[in-house]
This record gives structure tokens, sequence and C-alpha cells, in this order.
């Protein structure tokens, strides 16, 4: 199928009036996907958003349920959220984490009901990546600009149109619902091409990588790796893929609630016990859980790189300490 | 010799000779615009040693209780950070030995990346005066005095007020400008308000800011204590946010020396350095004191004097 791009505006009026619909706006210098009430303020021509896409399903601060304590008792308040989202102009990498994430918050030991809740109830539109950025090596992890995985319909820009394209039983369902034009066929061999031919770094090799970190816990490598690093959230909070998080209970008076925020293992506070015991006591353990988690720990659970390549690690760091190139001198290692 | 090639010497000789066993620099970035610190531990290390616009972190971060001999390739800034720190009992100054380097002010990607429309810069040539950007279908020539940080633009300590060796000539003190701050103080009481609530609203609390200040380093944050829990937790308090930059400004007063390092770290693009500024330019007026600018200066909050301005109290 296809639209045309002055379209999108009265389409995304369309679905607002009947689902929430998520969009990248522009707002205070920023990209972010926010919730929004007309078509015009979507802003499709965005790279990507500051903050990973991950946050629509699993917020930095969410509170899981509020509670007041009366003469009574106490009463408490879930926050499962069932609003039909729609998240319109998701890119690939982000997508595809939704998928890595589905594995955490839901296994055979563990179902999430928030994370789920809001996961059932929305559907994802994937916009493909005509101009990947220098940082982005999508390519290069199982994923691509032109992904289509994590997405339920998949948009290709071909300059005055996207090409429609229904992937989940989910997302063509509701293209039967819109009514939109098939598209022509030079139309569909303009997406093909771009889907054939764009392509983000794709040369950083992570093949054999888990099995060799799985043997590497006490190397030397370890040692220098975090040295620059300042310990700050930036690459774990704007990573679509890291999920750490932490339980807080905020209380006022009688009234309170519990919120679950995003934790970072970058920070002293991750995994310190209450005996002040904490096994990852400095820089080098935080970076060695960092990389284990992602590109081992995380194989051997769920058969999966907990990485999608969109680079925001290294665009963001106030160190420029480049994942990359972590994973090649680990690669050049004897 | 430029630069660069006078700091790789001088690292490598002091290597070499065993005077230190490490030296605190920066070395080429992976992305363009982008230096980023290294450690060198060897003369051939040594040679990965860089100097450039961009070389913007304050390395002052890297040297608290460090127990090995070393040295540090400080600029301005970075110099007046390891002042504060020695008064305060972070760094022997024994142990350090300070390559000053002058500086003519980094240059900021973020200003530089708006310039350009968002658009990827892919290569980069300093030619001195100005900085030609190239990327995929476009070239442009920016002049770097034009997207200096602002905390460079009025520094008046680019010259490093300490050093055992100053590479390269002192350069001219630049005029201090609180021209921002002046701005921001003539603003309502309620338009200061939308304007801290607007940035705070930004906030994602990675505590870039707080670990990239060479200043701030309690062992354990007053936001990170759970009990008592002085502030909430959550990002999504507007309030909270700015009450913790609130806290840290009070925290750094006289002792914050205006590098900017902060506002340079924070993801968010959060104009962090207005609070800071602000306090900066309050000690200045009010107890005649600048942070880090001497090793003999009572620090501020330590000192009492008689003639102590004492009309802000109730």
């Amino acid at each position: 199928m296809i639209i045309n791009k002055n379209e999108i505006p009265s389409l995304l009026d369309k679905l607002a009036a009947e689902y929430r619909v998520m969009a990248p706006v522009k707002k205070n210098g920023l990209v972010e996907f926010a919730a929004i009430k007309s078509g015009e303020e979507a802003c499709l021509t965005y790279a990507n958003t500051k903050k990973p896409g991950k946050e629509i399903l699993f917020p930095q601060s969410e509170e899981l349920f509020n509670y007041t304590v009366d003469a009574e008792g106490v009463r408490m308040q879930d926050n499962v959220d069932p609003t039909s989202t729609i998240v319109f102009g998701m890119r690939p990498c982000d997508a595809k984490s939704l998928v890595l994430l589905d594995n955490v918050f839901k296994n055979d030991q563990y179902e999430d009901v928030y994370y789920l809740t809001r996961r059932n109830n929305t559907l994802i539109v994937g916009l493909g990546c005509n101009e990947p950025a220098a940082t982005c090596f999508c390519s290069s992890m199982a994923c691509g600009p032109f992904s289509k995985e994590g997405s339920d319909i998949f948009l290709t820009d071909i300059g005055e149109a996207y090409v429609v394209e229904g992937i989940s039983e989910k997302g063509k369902e509701l293209l039967a619902k819109l009514g939109l034009a098939e598209a022509g066929a030079e139309a569909r061999a303009a997406a093909a091409k771009l889907q054939q031919e764009v392509k983000a770094d794709g040369t950083i090799n992570i093949e054999g990588l888990s099995d060799k970190l799985g043997g590497m816990f006490e190397h030397p490598f370890w040692d220098r790796l975090h040295e620059k690093c300042l310990g700050c959230a930036a690459c774990t909070y704007l990573c679509p893929t890291c999920h750490c998080f932490d339980i807080a209970d905020e209380a006022k008076d009688c009234n309170g609630c519990r919120v679950r925020n995003w934790d970072a293992c970058m920070f002293p506070l991750f995994t310190l016990h209450g005996s002040g015991h904490n096994p990852r006591p400095n820089g080098k353990a935080r970076w060695r859980q960092r990389l284990m988690h992602k590109f081992n720990y995380f194989v051997e659970r769920y058969n999966a790189t907990a990485c999608v390549g969109c680079g925001r690690c290294i665009k963001n760091c106030p160190v420029n300490l480049d994942i990359r190139q972590a994973l090649a001198d680990i690669r050049a290692l004897d | 010799m430029n630069t660069t090639e006078k700091i790789r010497e001088t690292a490598k000789k002091l290597l070499a000779d065993k005077k230190v066993d490490l030296v605190v620099g920066f070395a080429q970035g992976s992305l363009p615009l982008r230096s980023t610190p290294y450690f060198a531990r060897t003369p051939e290390e040594a040679e990965n040693l860089i100097w450039s616009a961009t070389c913007e972190n304050n390395l002052a971060n890297f040297l608290r209780k460090r127990p090995e001999k070393t040295a540090v390739i400080a600029k301005g800034c970075d110099v007046r950070a390891i002042v504060g720190l020695i008064k305060e009992g972070q760094i022997n100054k024994d142990n350090l030995t300070i390559i000053g380097v002058p500086c003519e002010g980094m240059v900021d990607r973020k200003q530089i990346c708006e310039l350009v429309g968002g658009k990827d810069i892919l290569e980069v040539t300093d030619t001195g005066a100005e900085l030609i950007l190239k990327g995929k279908d476009f070239e442009q020539t920016v002049a770097k005095a034009d997207v200096m940080f602002g905390s460079c633009k009025t520094c008046r300590y680019n010259t490093p007020v300490l050093f055992d060796e100053l590479i390269g000539e002192a350069v001219p003190a630049r005029e201090a400008d609180y021209g921002d701050i002046e701005a921001f103080e003539a603003l309502s009481a309620e338009e200061r308000n939308a304007y801290i609530a607007q940035e705070m609203q930004k906030c994602i609390r990675c505590y870039a800011c707080r670990q990239a200040c060479p200043m701030c380093y309690c062992s354990e944050c007053f936001v990170d204590c759970g009990s008592p829990a002085w502030i909430g937790k959550s990002a999504k308090s507007v309030d909270d946010n700015a009450l913790f930059q609130a806290v840290r400004v009070f925290h750094l007063a006289g002792r914050c020396v205006d590098c900017g390092a902060c506002e340079r770290a924070c993801p968010m693009g959060i104009k962090l350095s207005l609070l800071n500024r602000k306090m900066v330019k309050d000690v200045k007026e009010l107890f005649g004191a600048e942070a880090g600018v001497s090793l003999e200066d009572p620090p501020a909050l330590n000192t009492f004097k008689f003639e102590d301005k004492e009309d802000f109290l109730l």
C-alpha cells in the first residue's frame, strides 16, 4: 500500500480519534515520542529520538500503584494502563529493542503485568531509515535500517510518499480498515531498492563474542576499559535495551505510591546490598557488567544480543567511550 | 612543533625518566568534534596524546586520590579545579605534575550540530580560526569563536594559574561577562520559574552533570540517600529535578570553578551553567572570592570577615 506524505497528518488525526497516538515530536529542542492531538505535530524527518522507544512501554518512572491509609485500613489502586496505543514512526532499532525487552518482561519465571498490558495494547508503525547516521551500527547487530522485526506496520520513505507494509496480523487488520491505495510497481520497486541497498555500519563483528566474553570475567582487559568513564547513566538510560530498574516508595503522610524507576549499572548504588557490600564495587566491575549483560548474559538467557546498534550511547557519552571500540578491542584480544 | 607534538614530547620524557607513572590527557575521539580522555603509562602510549579545540572534559575529575605519580595535560579550567581540589585535600600536590596548556576555548559540538540543522558531520578540519564541516551533501565553514562553549567565551583564566611546565605562550585573559546572568536576573520571578521548569523538564536524572563535575565528589550524594529520602528518585517531578540542581549549586558555592563541565556532559542539553554562574557571580560580588585561582586564598565559605555582607540574612 502507499500513502502520500501530505496525507499523513489527516491519517494521524483519524487514528488519534480512536487511539492514543504516540509520534515523534519536537519539544524544547529535542525530538521525543509524545501523545499527539493533531497529526501536524508529528515530525517524521527526525534521525532518531533522544530518548529510546522503550520508554513508551517501560517508562523511566512508572507509578505501579497508589495507596492510602485511613482508619478503615489500606486502600490500593493498581495503575495498569490498557489504553489502545499506536506508535507511529518508530525507527527499526527501537522496534527491535521491544522484541528483546519482551524476553525480560515475559518469561517462564515472571510476567510483568504493567509492561505486558501496554505491550498487548500497542501497535508499532516502524519507519525505515534512508540515511543512517555515522553512529548507527544496527547492520552489525542483527537489525538494520529496514529491519521489520518488532513493527506491526512498516513504512518506507520513497520521497513523496511512504510505501506501507502490513507485517503482523494486528498490523494487517488495521491496514484493512484504513483503506489506503495499493502501491504501484514503481513505488514497490523503489521501496525494495532502499530496503536492499541502505545499510548502516555493518563491520562490527560479534560472531563468537558471547563465548569469548564467557571466559573473560577475570581478564585484565577490564582493568582499563572503564578508566575514563564518569559513572553517569547517559548510556544506560538512553539505551533502548537497558532495562534494569529500582523500586521506591514515594509517600507523604498517609498517601503514597510505589514507583519503578530506571536504574543504571554505572551507579555506585546499583546492586549495593543492605549490608554495605557491593558485588560491583568499582568502575571496572560496573563496565564489565554492562558489556557482559548485553553480549553474554542476555545471549545465554535469551539467545539474542541486547544491543540494537542505535548509537545513542556513542552520541551521548560525555567522554566518548565508544562501545564499538570496546567490542573491537575485545575481538582483537588473543 | 605544534601543541600536540610538544605535549607528546613532554609526556614521553616524563614517562621515560620515570618522573611520573601516568599522564592524563586527551586522545583523538571516535567521532568528528570529539576527543576523549586518555591515560598514557608508557612513552609509546604518550604518542596518542593530542590537543585540539575539542578537549572539552575537565580532567581534574580523574586526579582525585590518585595513588601513583601523575602528570596532567591541563587547560585553564582544569587547573582551577585542581587548585580547588588541592585545597580540599583531594589531590596531593607533590604527586602531581601540571603540564599547563593555554586555552583559546573549546568548541561546542551541540551548537555546531544545531547550526548545520542536525545533519551528520562526517569530517572536520580546523584551520585555526575556523572549522570546515563536511557531511554527505554539504560543506560549511564556521568561526570557532561563534561556536565556543558559553563558559569559554567568558573565561578569565584560559592561561593556567598553576603549572610545572607551560606548553606554548600565555593567551590574554577574556573579559568577565555575566551578561547572561544579568539578563536572567532581570526577569520576573514567574519568568525565571517558568524557564527553570522548562529546562528541568528535560532532566532524566542520569547525573552526568554531577559525575562530570570535578568538585562533586561526595561519597554519597544527597539524592542517592534512601533513608531519609531527601528527594524523590523519579525523573518526572520537575520540582525534584530542580531541587537536585539547586542543592548541587549551593553545595558548590564558593567552590564552582565555572568550567561548564556539567553543561557539556548533559545529554539533554539543559542550560545548567545558568544556576552555577549565578552563584559564582554572587560569591564574587558578595565576598570578592573566586574559586581555584590561587593556592593561598582561603575558601570563601571557610572564611569570616567582619565586613562580609550580611544583608541577605534574615
